[in-house]
């Protein structure tokens, strides 16, 4: 690792600290503010207006972004426009030649975007090095690839007609982003965009506006210009501007149920498809089998419990019901509350630290909130239960500790997503169950099943009603796999070769060969 | 005789004062409960008309005369705790108005009491639209 300053603490001998971005030996520069992306260049927003923009681990602001107005949005829109033509008519070999440089480029600037990543969202480093940033390259590799491989079709209607089928491009796409992820979810929709010949508009989270620049500083000679746009500013304004815009031809939204909805109205309007992830209240199932023996798999089942502070708890596929089979509660808790507590909480840049900062005091304030009312409603705390203090610089971060609460699943924080390290745990006696426990909530995005009974684990993943089913494992996202929502969880897919259709329009050329007329009239 | 029925949303003077000031800057607005990821679970301030409200939605109540409305789904899990409305630090993160310069709106919650859900039960109000 370079560029890592000393500061070993007594507890980990191994621990280094990565510079905060913009301090005088930080792999990150961080300018005193930023413009929009707009047509390959750096435009300075129309309203004339900056925001702060903070670190959680501070809660100090380091740097200022756009505060955008509609007007904004439609520059962007019309660098996107200019450019949607030559793009969309690139060779495959063109556009995946652009792709894969994303990728090199990514990679190449692994450790820094990894460390302004992590500064931004308040997640640790080690899950950016690991994790956001070498996943966000290999999606643009695998769509790359997908998009070269992908075949249009013919089909013999009968001897003289032909039915061809061809993939061609929306056109201009709305792109709005979650704070979760703000680099691996932006690469989860441009990916696929891109390959498929779309340019797009893209709209980061407001608490996350600025890591996805440090990007696009990179990609600026790599995108041509106005395939790639970001603009920044208020949902109210700048997202409602882009999701309600008659110029785009597809919105896609990672978000709360709500706004999706509005999402939906606005796309009624303008009859374009949406896709829609909107969250969920994943269930992660524990059959008494995984403590057969004490062995490697236990050890995973373990950790795979632990999963739900990864990022901390700020997934949309968060396993926030943990569901254990009742006779091994005790045991099985027991050693998952040890591993709990030896989670270790700070400064996200110290490469040791296991959860950092909620993004932002709101998300924190709700989480507090949501605690409160799970101890009203009379579950027990069985560990942590407050907000975590950090002394020197860090004093003023979002630090919210692991926490676990023993209920059941008509509580209130087991119907609804908190987004933040906060487990529910309750107990199942048999499959059966399991099963209507695990459907008893308004969503479906994600589930866990841990079993060594794969005829268990086959019947338990088709019964539940979730867009993904870990099975033996949690928190994967390959690029190759289907990733998206049941019911109120949202509409429509992302990741898999699958969305090059989702981001393409089905070209029909139906043609006969023949010189016979119909003979109709 | 049982008691009235308690009001199953309830709004801070804080909020009050908010809602009153959004009222006087953009005409009438409503708020929406939210569920879900990121900014969900926390209460959308709309301004009217803005968001089509469905005949299956629920109305809460009219804090300071603004409706305050759920998805009939999601009422039925939070319907034995009232929602206390109120403002908080921190603009708000989706498409919701703010409450005012770097403040957004915010949910904290109560039990009702077995006395209130006995007065509530006996009523109709939040469970139409």
């Amino acid at each position: 690792m370079t560029q890592v300053s000393e500061q070993p603490t007594q507890e980990s001998p191994d621990a280094s600290v990565y510079e905060a971005p913009g301090s005088p030996n930080s792999i990150v520069e961080v300018k005193p503010r930023y413009e929009n992306f707009i047509g390959g260049h750096w435009i300075a927003p129309v309203t004339g207006q900056y925001s702060e923009n903070k670190s959680p681990a501070t809660g100090q602001p380091f740097t200022a972004v756009p505060k955008s107005g509609p007007d904004d949005i439609e520059l962007a829109l019309d660098a996107a426009h200019a450019a949607k033509d030559a793009w969309g008519e690139a060779s495959l070999t063109e556009r995946a030649a652009v792709l894969n440089r994303i990728a090199d480029v990514i990679d190449a600037n692994l450790e820094m975007l990894a460390v302004a990543e992590s500064w931004e969202n308040g997640k640790p480093v080690r899950e950016t090095l690991a994790a956001d940033i070498p996943l966000a390259a290999d999606h643009f590799r695998y769509f790359a690839g997908a998009t070269r491989s992908l075949e249009g079709s013919a089909t013999e209607i009968d001897k003289d007609t032909v039915a061809y089928h061809f993939h061609e491009p929306l056109g201009v796409v709305g792109q709005i982003i979650p704070f979760n992820f703000p680099i691996l979810m932006a690469a989860w929709k441009l990916a696929p965009a891109l390959a498929a010949g779309n340019c797009t508009v893209i709209k980061p989270a407001s608490p996350t506006p600025w890591s996805l620049l440090k990007l696009a500083e990179l990609l600026q000679d790599v995108v041509p210009p106005g395939v790639m746009n970001v603009v920044n500013g208020p949902g109210a304004e700048v997202g409602m501007a882009l999701a309600s815009n008659p110029r785009i031809a597809k919105i896609a939204f990672t978000g709360e149920t709500v706004t999706g909805r509005l999402i939906m109205q606005y796309a009624a309007q303008n009859i374009i498809p949406v896709t829609l992830e909107l969250g969920g209240k994943s269930p992660n199932i524990f059959f008494d089998d995984v403590m057969a023996d004490d062995d490697s798999f236990l050890d995973k089942a373990i950790e795979g419990l632990v999963l739900y502070a990864f990022n901390k708890g700020e997934v949309c596929t968060c396993p926030s019901r943990a569901l254990i089979q009742e006779s091994m509660y005790d045991k099985f808790m027991e050693r998952c509350l040890d591993r709990i507590a030896k989670i270790r909480q700070g400064n996200p840049l110290d490469t040791t630290t296991m959860i950092g900062a909620q993004v932002s005091t709101q998300q924190l304030e709700k989480i507090a909130s949501y605690v409160d009312i799970g101890r009203q409603e009379g579950a027990e705390v069985l560990i942590g239960g407050a907000e975590a203090h950090m002394e020197g610089d860090l004093a003023g971060g979002y630090y919210y500790q692991p926490t676990v609460l023993k209920g059941h699943n008509d509580m209130r924080v087991f119907q609804e997503e908190i987004f933040g390290p906060v487990l529910a745990v309750t107990t199942f006696r048999d499959e059966a169950e399991a099963v209507r426990i695990a459907n008893d909530t308004l969503y479906g995005l994600g589930a866990g099943v841990w079993t060594r009974d794969g005829n268990k684990a086959y019947r338990m993943g088709r019964a539940i009603k979730a867009g993904r089913v870990w099975t033996n494992c949690y928190h994967l996202y390959p690029a190759g796999a289907a990733f998206g929502g049941y019911k109120i969880s949202g509409v429509g897919r992302e990741n898999h070769r699958m969305m090059l259709e989702h981001y393409s329009q089905t070209k029909n050329l139906l043609v006969s060969y023949s010189d016979q007329p119909l003979g109709f009239f | 005789m049982t008691d009235p029925p308690p009001p199953r949303v309830v709004a801070t003077p804080a909020a009050l004062q908010a809602i009153a000031r959004l009222q006087a800057a953009r005409g009438p607005v409503i708020f929406f409960q939210s569920g879900g990821c990121c900014d969900g679970s926390l209460p959308m301030c709309f301004v009217e008309g803005q968001l089509a409200i469905s005949p299956r939605d629920v109305l809460l109540g009219e804090p300071g005369r603004c409706p305050f409305y759920i998805d009939h789904r999601q009422f039925e899990v939070v319907r034995h705790t009232q929602l206390v409305l109120d403002v908080a630090p921190g603009a708000p993160e989706g498409f919701s108005l703010a409450a005012e310069n770097d403040a957004h709106f915010v949910i904290r919650s109560r039990l009702f009491t077995g006395e209130e859900e006995a007065a509530l039960a006996c009523s109709t109000q939040g469970v139409s639209s």
